[in-house]
């Protein structure tokens, strides 16, 4: 993973909350057993409608996209991060995220930055009347700004956070345990359900 | 102060225990969750997240194929095979054990190439045993109170009904198991849901946990592992505890969890993989301390009276835009908050609804009941009994699709298959099937359904279908009538028709 500190690009104004994971990455796309190309899944029903706001040309290159609360609920999904990634999205803002959503884009490496629900209409605001501004998250000082000296703070899982940061991958930290994991094996209850292949 | 530092300083804020080169400070009274979370928690070092122990991991065909890669791409192999438990679920068709969709046959084909790679135990179409994941882990006593419990989809929080802490998780993070065994988890915070009174009786979990969900909104328990308490859960089952767990992720909890008490041992005894013999009583005098205890803190309390539940059907395009389904649709403008305004009228557009429709004046199309929230055994014995001797409205189609071919079995057994397909409904094999729109089963553009599943989400059970959720009662008596109702509606039946 590549570590993220700041990063400054074309913001998109979402002006919808509770987005799940089905209409971020609908279920058709979840057969495919790759990990890159979802781009098109990517709202891949409401990208249908030519008004939708991903379908405006001088967003072509957007990277941040700053939506309403709950962004991210339902199902676990990890090609929901991975079709924004993969569309170019390296940051996503919004008042509450799911919490697996949340989860797997730190694994990922796309940021999910907690601002209040005020920040997220400014955001909206500035965009809407500046079609094509850029906004900059920068993950170092957790803070988001925009034009018009708006310089707002941010929140975010201090451990995706870290992660983040170092582009760590947590198998390897993992395994630096591996004799604490074993030992702990060898003390398992012997009556804890397991079960062999045939 | 370092970021990492922050972290044991959070936890101090909420009252939680900090580990210092693993002396945990001795806690006062605890949770439940909190009991499992220190049993498991087996690396607590300062400023880091704690390395949880995984008990069980099950695996299904959708996503699991890019963790099984990255395995193969680093040269790790599965730690524990013997806790990794795998089934075909989401994308298979219930009327054939032919794969006819090409992109579906490649991911199961991945799926079993992979189990047989990595020595995993897999349940494959149509073999005994397979069935919907979190249907059958319970059903083959290999979820078990205290485990920790994760699977790569967000209704495994399913398991947490006989007292196991169960979460899904991502790609990502099924790799990290694969390879470890463990996950680095930050302890969410703790929330008791106290449920008091008792449910009415033509009131179930499902309309229960619609309710509960109804008053929080889709984001109330977000961050929270959620523990059900008081007397309407203690009267559950722990088929209808299932149902409520299954249904945390909807009001955005990490997990449920439901004490294991008296009715969780008698489920779990003699089950395949349920401890037997002396180790049955030294499973359950451990099982036996992980209530929780008296004057333990949560970080959140909230209060719901079961006895005030009704019969419910969502009207929206989330789980918490339900209404009782004696009831209207509402009117987006007497919502108090602008998004949820805006939300509520872009739902009803979707929805083809009108404020101010009675519920039980809206025809429907599809009936159907299955899934891992509501195709259980009981689950069938609800339907059954309001479709014995009766006949579904014409013009609906209904789908009865066991959670497992154990479930299918014992249906069969009991005449249940029967009492479905007198009544004009088909009877299938097991599967996800319909709850989301990747097998073959899919409602059809502009189609309305009463469904049994967890979500009404735009396009979930197929692109442009409307989705509302009900109970399985709720489910057959809709059926019946071909408008929303619950078996009350229903005009009584005469003799002949009564066993």
């Amino acid at each position: 993973m590549e570590p993220f500190t700041v990063h400054t690009g074309v913001g998109v104004p979402l002006r919808k909350s509770s987005i799940d994971t089905d209409q971020i990455a609908p279920s058709r796309f979840l057969k495919r057993t790759a990990r890159s190309g979802f781009e098109t899944a990517l709202f891949a029903s409401w990208r249908e409608d030519p008004e939708f706001v991903l379908n405006r040309p001088e967003l072509s290159a957007a990277s941040v996209l700053v939506a309403g609360h709950d962004f991210g609920i339902g199902s676990s999904r990890e090609i929901a991060v991975w079709s924004l990634q993969n569309y170019g999205f390296r940051a996503v803002i919004a008042p509450r995220f799911g919490d697996i959503f949340r989860t797997n884009a730190g694994k990922s490496g796309l940021v999910t930055a907690v601002v209040p629900e005020s920040t997220v209409r400014r955001l909206w605001d500035v965009l809407d009347e500046n079609p094509g501004d850029v906004i900059t998250v920068d993950l170092e000082r957790q803070l988001v700004l925009a034009r018009g000296g708006l310089s707002e703070p941010f929140t975010i899982d201090l451990y995706a956070r870290w992660q983040l940061l170092n582009g760590l991958d947590d198998i390897s930290v993992t395994l630096r345990s591996v004799e604490t994991i074993a030992a702990y094996e060898e003390r398992r209850p012997g009556w804890k359900p397991s079960i062999k292949s045939r | 102060m370092g970021t990492l530092e922050r972290l044991n300083d959070e936890r101090r804020a909420r009252g939680l225990a900090v580990s210092v080169e693993g002396s945990t400070a001795v806690p006062g009274p605890q949770t439940l969750f909190d009991k499992i979370w220190e049993r498991q928690a087996i690396v607590r070092g300062e400023g880091e997240p704690d390395l949880l122990y995984i008990d069980m991991h099950f695996v299904h065909e959708v996503s699991s194929a890019q963790a099984f890669d990255g395995l193969r791409a680093s040269g790790s192999v599965v730690r524990r095979p013997d806790l990794t438990v795998a089934t075909e679920d989401h994308n298979v068709p219930t009327d054939t054990l032919e794969l006819r969709d090409a992109t579906s046959r490649r991911q199961i084909e991945a799926l079993r190439t992979n189990c047989e790679e990595f020595a995993i135990r897999l349940f494959r179409l149509g073999e005994p045993g397979q069935g919907i994941v979190h249907v059958i882990g319970p059903e083959m006593g290999l979820t078990q109170p205290g485990m920790v419990i994760v699977c790569g989809d967000s209704h495994t929080s399913t398991h947490g009904a006989l007292g196991a802490l169960a979460f899904g998780i991502g790609t990502s993070e099924l790799e990290h198991v694969l390879a470890t065994q463990t996950l680095p988890q930050v302890q969410p915070r703790s929330m008791a849901v106290n449920v008091t009174g008792s449910l009415p009786d033509d009131v179930t979990a499902k309309d229960l946990a619609l309710a509960l969900i109804a008053q929080t909104g889709t984001g109330g328990g977000q961050g929270y592992v959620v523990e059900y308490r008081g007397a309407a859960i203690e009267a559950l089952s722990v088929e209808e505890r299932m149902t409520l767990c299954n249904m945390s992720i909807e009001w955005g909890a990490r997990a449920g969890l439901v004490g294991p008490d008296e009715t969780t041992f008698a489920y779990l005894r003699g089950r395949t993989y349920a401890p037997s013999g002396e180790q049955w009583d030294e499973a359950v005098a451990e099982w036996r301390q992980l209530c929780t205890d008296e004057g333990a803190r949560f970080d959140e309390e909230i209060t719901f009276d079961a006895s005030q539940v009704r019969p419910f059907v969502t009207w929206g395009t989330n789980p918490s835009q339900g209404v009782p389904v004696d009831s209207v649709v509402p009117n987006p403008e007497h919502l108090a908050s602008a998004q949820e305004r805006e939300s509520a009228e872009r739902a009803l557009q979707y929805m083809g609804l009108a404020p101010g429709t009675a519920l039980r004046d809206v025809a429907v199309d599809v009936i159907f009941l299955g899934s891992c929230t509501n195709s259980r055994i009981e689950d069938l014995r609800q339907a059954a009994q309001v479709l014995r001797g009766r006949r579904i409205a014409s013009g609906v189609r209904m789908l009865v699709v066991p959670g497992s071919l154990a479930v299918k079995a014992q249906a069969e057994a009991e005449g249940l298959d029967r009492v479905f397909l007198e009544a004009g409904a088909q009877w299938r094999a097991a599967g996800c099937s319909m709850c989301l729109g990747m097998s073959p089963d899919i409602v059809s553009p502009g189609e309305r359904t009463a469904s049994t599943s967890n979500r009404n989400f735009e396009g979930r059970q197929g692109p442009r279908a409307r989705t509302h959720l009900v109970s399985p009662a709720v489910a057959a008596a809709t059926a019946i009538r071909g408008r929303f109702g619950t078996p009350r509606d229903l005009p009584n039946q005469t003799e002949e028709h009564e066993e």
